[in-house]
């Protein structure tokens, strides 16, 4: 035990020594969550519209006042014809067409119910969402205000649909996006590239000389960036949470419990990485080619999987970072508990026991 | 140093081996490195092992430091097996390879401090290990430098002085002067002459054919065999010889 923490101690100062090491640690991430939290709009101001006003009557034009005069849309034309829309977006200045079916008010008056439709553009998903909820949020204002004056219970319908990208399945994903990748990026390319670096400068075979076991070589290298990991997991959910209000909805014990286990996957991959790269540099290009750009592209982090070709959507089942994408959204936005995520867990579970085996017998295996 | 080296011959006829290699083959594949070696190391001796490169020094030693397993053969490295007790022999060894293996973000003495931790120092035993170190080397005043500010030679008998830091009863040095200026060479076999004058079993590979005098016994490996093995004065008069470096290319060209 004592040899283990000399060994830990060791590690940590690599990591503290190294400006680089540093950077990468706790800089990259807190920059990078920064970057994609402000990249990703929160906020909207004068968005242009277009109106399609069937009806033409008196309520129809209340809202179409309100809507304009709360600071968050400005009119870019009326419409005449229902062909009119597809044109406007593919133009790419208006943002988003609000439809009245004919006879809005009579039928609001009449049966206390009218259809509104709002289309949003959401070729920028996170803004197609926003704007419509903005749009519903004051027509629901509008209705509660109505409703005071009137007796029979009003309700507009308001039908949302999202152009290009009906799911919407990336929008509030950032938050748990980043901290799938920073995790995987740490955990994995420093583990892979400090059992590397050792193996460069020769040191490696005095460790292997020594009385050390190799379990306790490969658990030396791992506990410090265990660690480190797990702290900078609680910096970004504190950042996507204070900077961007992304919710804890669910237990933030299942939550770190789940954040574990998939830093050790991570781990894991890093030392399968390691014994199979000779070179600090190839580590890295295998972490970055190999776990970086996938985790990036096929984890349904920007890009929703249900979109993807068939084959691809097979190839993102096998990334790890795509199940925990899943149990992060679960537990954060939707603030289910294991119930819900144990598929996912069991996945992530395999998936470490795999690597695990493979790690440990394959750097035992390059002794002989 | 000739008083040394006739101290260490004397120990050598005590007869008292400390390495015992018997038919040992090392194959990779369908290359054979290592074709049935045989020789015995004695407690105290310098024990050279020359070739040139690919010759199968190195994975030689490389086996009997427990870092790559014999295809066959009988081993005992300090006494121990080499297939059931590798965790005794571990103990009993010390090792530097071509690369200086000390850690060049950390001090010297963090150094010395971790390499006694792995080998299960105590706290006590290790400061006063260290003391000595230090004073012999006359490094104390760098103790808390970086590894990395120090000149090559200052590292290099450092790397030494830390490998035999657990008291091993043999040290292997993997080409240990690779790169290093003729000076700073001769300064280190001296290391080398009080450590084996200390009992100490020093084994040691090299292409140097000069640094060959300087030890007890030499073996020379051609294409994975041992062509010769011997004291360099014997070899010399063997192949009627000058010196080790004419003893070398009789054999590598097949003269004999």
């Amino acid at each position: 035990m004592k040899r283990f923490f000399g060994f830990v101690k060791k590690e940590f100062y690599h990591i503290f020594r190294d400006v680089r090491t540093m950077l990468i640690l706790f800089g990259i991430p807190i920059a990078q969550l920064l970057l994609f939290g402000t990249v990703i709009k929160n906020d909207i101001k004068d968005a242009e519209i277009a109106i399609y006003d069937q009806s033409k009557d008196e309520v129809t034009q209340e809202i179409t006042a309100k809507l304009l005069s709360s600071g968050y849309f400005i009119l870019d034309r009326n419409l005449e014809s229902i062909n009119d829309i597809e044109a406007i977006f593919k133009k790419g200045k208006v943002k988003e067409v609000i439809v009245f079916e004919s006879n809005f008010g009579r039928l609001l008056e009449k049966e206390g119910k009218a259809n509104v439709q709002i289309i949003a553009d959401a070729s920028d998903p996170n803004m197609g969402k926003l704007l419509a909820n903005y749009t519903t949020g004051i027509l629901n204002d509008y209705i509660t205000k109505k409703m005071g004056e009137m007796k029979v219970p009003l309700q507009i319908k308001p039908e949302v649909r999202m152009f290009y990208n009906e799911e919407l399945e990336s929008v509030y994903l950032f938050v748990p996006g980043i901290m799938a990748m920073i995790l995987m990026l740490i955990s994995a390319m420093m583990t892979s590239i400090s059992i590397t670096r050792e193996k460069e400068l020769g040191t490696m075979e005095i460790l292997l000389v020594s009385p050390l076991k190799p379990v306790q070589i490969i658990l030396g290298k791992v506990a410090p960036y265990l660690g480190l990991s797990i702290i900078n997991a609680f910096v970004i959910i504190l950042i996507g949470n204070l900077v961007f209000g992304v919710p804890i909805v669910g237990s933030t014990i299942l939550l770190m419990a789940e954040t574990i286990l998939f830093i050790m996957m991570a781990l894991c991959l890093g030392i399968m990485i390691s014994t199979a790269a000779k070179t600090q540099m190839v580590a890295m290009f295998i972490s970055l080619i190999a776990l970086m750009l996938p985790t990036i592209l096929l984890s349904g982090f920007i890009f929703p999987v249900e979109n993807m070709p068939m084959a691809l959507q097979w190839l993102s089942s096998i990334m790890p970072p795509r199940w925990f994408i899943v149990i992060l959204k679960n537990i954060m936005l939707k603030g289910t508990g294991l119930l819900y995520v144990w598929k996912e867990t069991l996945i992530l579970l395999a998936m470490t026991s795999v690597f695990t085996i493979v790690a440990v017998k394959k750097f035992k295996t390059r002794l002989e | 140093m000739k008083d040394e080296l006739l101290k260490t011959e004397t120990v050598t006829e005590t007869n008292n081996k400390v390495i015992q290699v018997k038919n040992l083959v090392k194959k990779f594949g369908s290359f054979v490195a290592n074709k049935s070696l045989t020789f015995d190391v004695y407690r105290g001796e310098i024990f050279g092992f020359l070739g040139a490169n690919g010759a199968g020094k190195t994975t030689a030693m490389r086996i009997l430091c427990g870092l790559s397993s014999p295809t066959s053969g009988e081993i005992t490295v300090g006494g121990y097996d080499i297939y059931k007790e590798t965790e005794k022999i571990k103990k009993n060894i010390g090792y530097m390879s071509q690369k200086f293996s000390l850690y060049e973000d950390m001090t010297v003495s963090e150094n010395i401090r971790f390499y006694g931790g792995i080998y299960g120092l105590s706290i006590s035993k290790r400061k006063e290990r260290e003391a000595e170190m230090l004073a012999k080397l006359k490094m104390d005043e760098v103790k808390n430098k970086l590894i990395s500010s120090l000149p090559l030679g200052w590292k290099q008998k450092l790397a030494f002085s830390v490998a035999m830091l657990h008291d091993p009863q043999i040290v292997f040095l993997d080409e240990p002067t690779g790169g290093v200026d003729p000076v700073t060479r001769r300064q280190f076999w001296d290391l080398i002459y009080e450590a084996a004058a200390n009992g100490k079993t020093i084994f040691v590979t090299t292409h140097y054919m000069d640094e060959a005098e300087y030890c007890d016994r030499v073996t020379i490996m051609v294409d994975g065999r041992i062509d010769a093995l011997d004291t360099p004065d014997k070899l010399k008069k063997q192949f009627n010889a000058q010196n080790m470096d004419e003893v070398f290319l009789k054999l590598a060209r097949g003269v004999s």
